[in-house]
């Protein structure tokens, strides 16, 4: 194992994160806040308790999720694409180490800048709200391997984009929208009959759903399941981070 | 001396059916430097590419240092450095930073005073934390070659290291890579510039259509293939050649003043005596003689055109 290479790309990348501060911290902490302003402030004082949990309190997990998945997925393609893009990508081919290694090094840092996001979106949202984390741990193991799944996604996209609209095209047209159908402001309980079956087919409701427990002790479905559905789907996306290396998939020749 | 790199019969085939390289054999000693010449499109950087783990050989075996590229791929790109031919670099990294990176990336531990000496042997310590973008043309195909020298490889490939650089610079960078071969660095590299490998290579190949049409000592090539024209200036223009001149295969130049006879430097006799004192005879009179020697060009013009010759046949 090259660990001297996973650590270069990891503090390489993280380089970048510092060096664009205000880009990468800032825009996302200030969107939350908004976030809170306007759904927890001026939406929710209007809105009952949902599941026992003030309405700004319960959006929290789910603020925190959009704003995770949105970071690892944007940071990882980003993060991979760059050098496809500008063809610094010679070195990385010509380098003594393994897929695993890239994957890595990219993905450890997209998760990494996706973590510190969302622990201070957290530590931002105690500002606004009163929120217990009745399972500290587990929203911890939560937040991590949302971080790491959605950084994995995050590189096969940018393995696969061939332009940054095409970057863009991914997050933008599946990805939000199955975050915020995901459960992220409401209970999938509140949706009609119909809607609720649709949205047992969303992934992401079962990641907001295990994240939410971990905070409030209530959830759309079992813990167990979520656990399962966020193991699954790392898996899923490390096969298919396995084959493009393996057939060298839009990057080797 | 042993062999640092060892290519055999090395195929690349691409999806459409471009044949790339068609069973290219090629080997390298150590700390020799040898140029790749090649029209555009002829394959040299499929090679380089290949070799260094960029592109995916067809078929083929290729050796670094002892190590299949393929099934010892860490031991072998170890070995290796690359200079590509696009200055491929992160435009808002420093320059320090980009070649600590390439450094660590090929797992050698952080050494800044290994890093302080690369730099400074390219003249790029003064810049070391200017960010790339800051830099000229010329100063960032250094930092490309101080990436490629991070991790202190053994086999250094440069592809095409003067292409679009200036007359001065290119003898600057011819500089460098005479300093890298004393500091015990095997270089290959590639151009389209003949005088390039005229001037630094030990060894001199010619690849055209994805095959090494010859690979050899670069003053033997010249010594073997080395033409050269006795050019007879005349006082008096000439309308054809006198009869008693038939024998010598002369060329009457457009001028109707220069004959030009070939011969070859290594013949036991090169009839130059003989073909003055015909031309004496014949009643000529001389006004000047000059020699020329066919350069390296012109054998790579040669080599390449009869090789279009052979595929229009």
């Amino acid at each position: 194992m090259n660990l001297t290479a996973i650590r270069a790309i990891f503090m390489f990348e993280m380089a970048r994160f510092f060096r664009t501060l205000a880009q990468s911290l800032i825009s996302p902490v200030l969107s939350t806040s908004l976030y809170f302003v306007v759904f927890g402030a001026a939406i929710g004082s209007r809105i009952q308790e949902v599941e026992g949990v003030s309405y700004g309190a319960f959006i929290v997990p789910g603020l925190i999720m959009l704003s995770v998945i949105t970071q690892a997925i944007s940071n990882a393609s980003f993060g991979i694409y760059f050098p496809k893009f500008i063809g610094t990508v010679y070195e990385l081919l010509s380098a003594p180490v393994s897929f695993l290694e890239i994957v890595a090094g990219y993905v450890g840092a997209a998760a990494a800048k996706a973590l510190i996001i969302g622990v201070i979106i957290l530590g931002t949202s105690f500002f606004f709200v009163d929120v217990q984390i009745a399972h500290p741990l587990a929203m911890l193991v939560f937040l991590v391997l949302t971080c790491i799944s959605f950084a994995l996604l995050g590189f096969i996209i940018g393995i696969w984009a061939g332009s940054f609209e095409q970057l863009q095209l991914v997050p933008l047209l599946i990805v939000t929208p199955l975050v915020f159908l995901g459960g992220a402001f409401y209970s999938i309980s509140m949706l009609p009959p119909v809607w609720q079956t649709i949205s047992m087919f969303n992934p992401v409701v079962y990641l907001i759903s295990g994240f939410r427990w971990a905070f409030f002790e209530t959830s759309d479905v079992p813990i167990g399941i979520s656990l399962f559905a966020i193991a699954g789907f790392t898996a899923l996306c490390l096969a298919a981070i396995w084959w493009i290396f393996r057939t060298g998939w839009r990057i080797r020749q | 001396m042993s062999a640092i790199l060892n290519i055999t019969d090395l195929r690349k085939s691409y999806a459409d059916g471009f044949e790339a390289l068609k069973g290219v054999n090629l080997e390298i000693k150590k700390g020799e430097i040898v140029a790749l010449l090649g029209p555009n499109g002829a394959g040299k950087t499929t090679l380089i590419s290949t070799v260094c783990g960029i592109t995916t050989a067809t078929s083929g075996d290729v050796q670094v240092g002892g190590h299949c590229i393929q099934r010892e791929y860490r031991a072998a790109r170890s070995m290796i450095g690359l200079v590509p031919q696009e200055i491929n670099l992160e435009p808002f990294e420093k320059v320090i930073n980009t070649v600590r990176f390439s450094r660590g990336l090929f797992g050698r531990p952080k050494d800044d005073a290994i890093i302080e000496r690369i730099l400074r042997q390219l003249s790029l310590w003064d810049k070391r934390n200017n960010q790339i973008r800051e830099l000229s043309g010329g100063m960032k195909r250094r930092v490309l070659i101080a990436k490629a020298l991070s991790h202190e490889p053994q086999l250094l490939f440069l592809d095409e290291p003067t292409a679009g650089v200036d007359v001065e610079l290119r003898k600057d960078m011819w500089e460098v890579v005479a300093g890298l071969k004393a500091s015990g660095v095997t270089i290959v590299l590639t151009t389209h510039y003949i005088e390039e490998a005229e001037a630094i290579a030990d060894r001199v190949g010619v690849i055209a259509r994805g095959e090494m049409l010859l690979i050899e000592d670069k003053d033997a090539l010249m010594a073997r293939m080395g033409q050269k024209q006795l050019d007879v200036q005349l006082s008096q223009p000439l309308d054809s050649i006198p009869e008693a001149l038939a024998g010598y295969d002369l060329v009457l130049g457009e001028d109707k003043h220069t004959l030009t006879y070939s011969y070859d430097t290594r013949a036991e006799r090169t009839g130059i005596t003989k073909l003055l004192q015909d031309v004496s005879k014949s009643g000529l009179v001389l006004r000047d003689v000059v020699t020329r020697q066919s350069s390296l060009e012109d054998i790579f013009v040669d080599l390449v055109h009869a090789d279009d010759g052979e595929d229009a046949a």
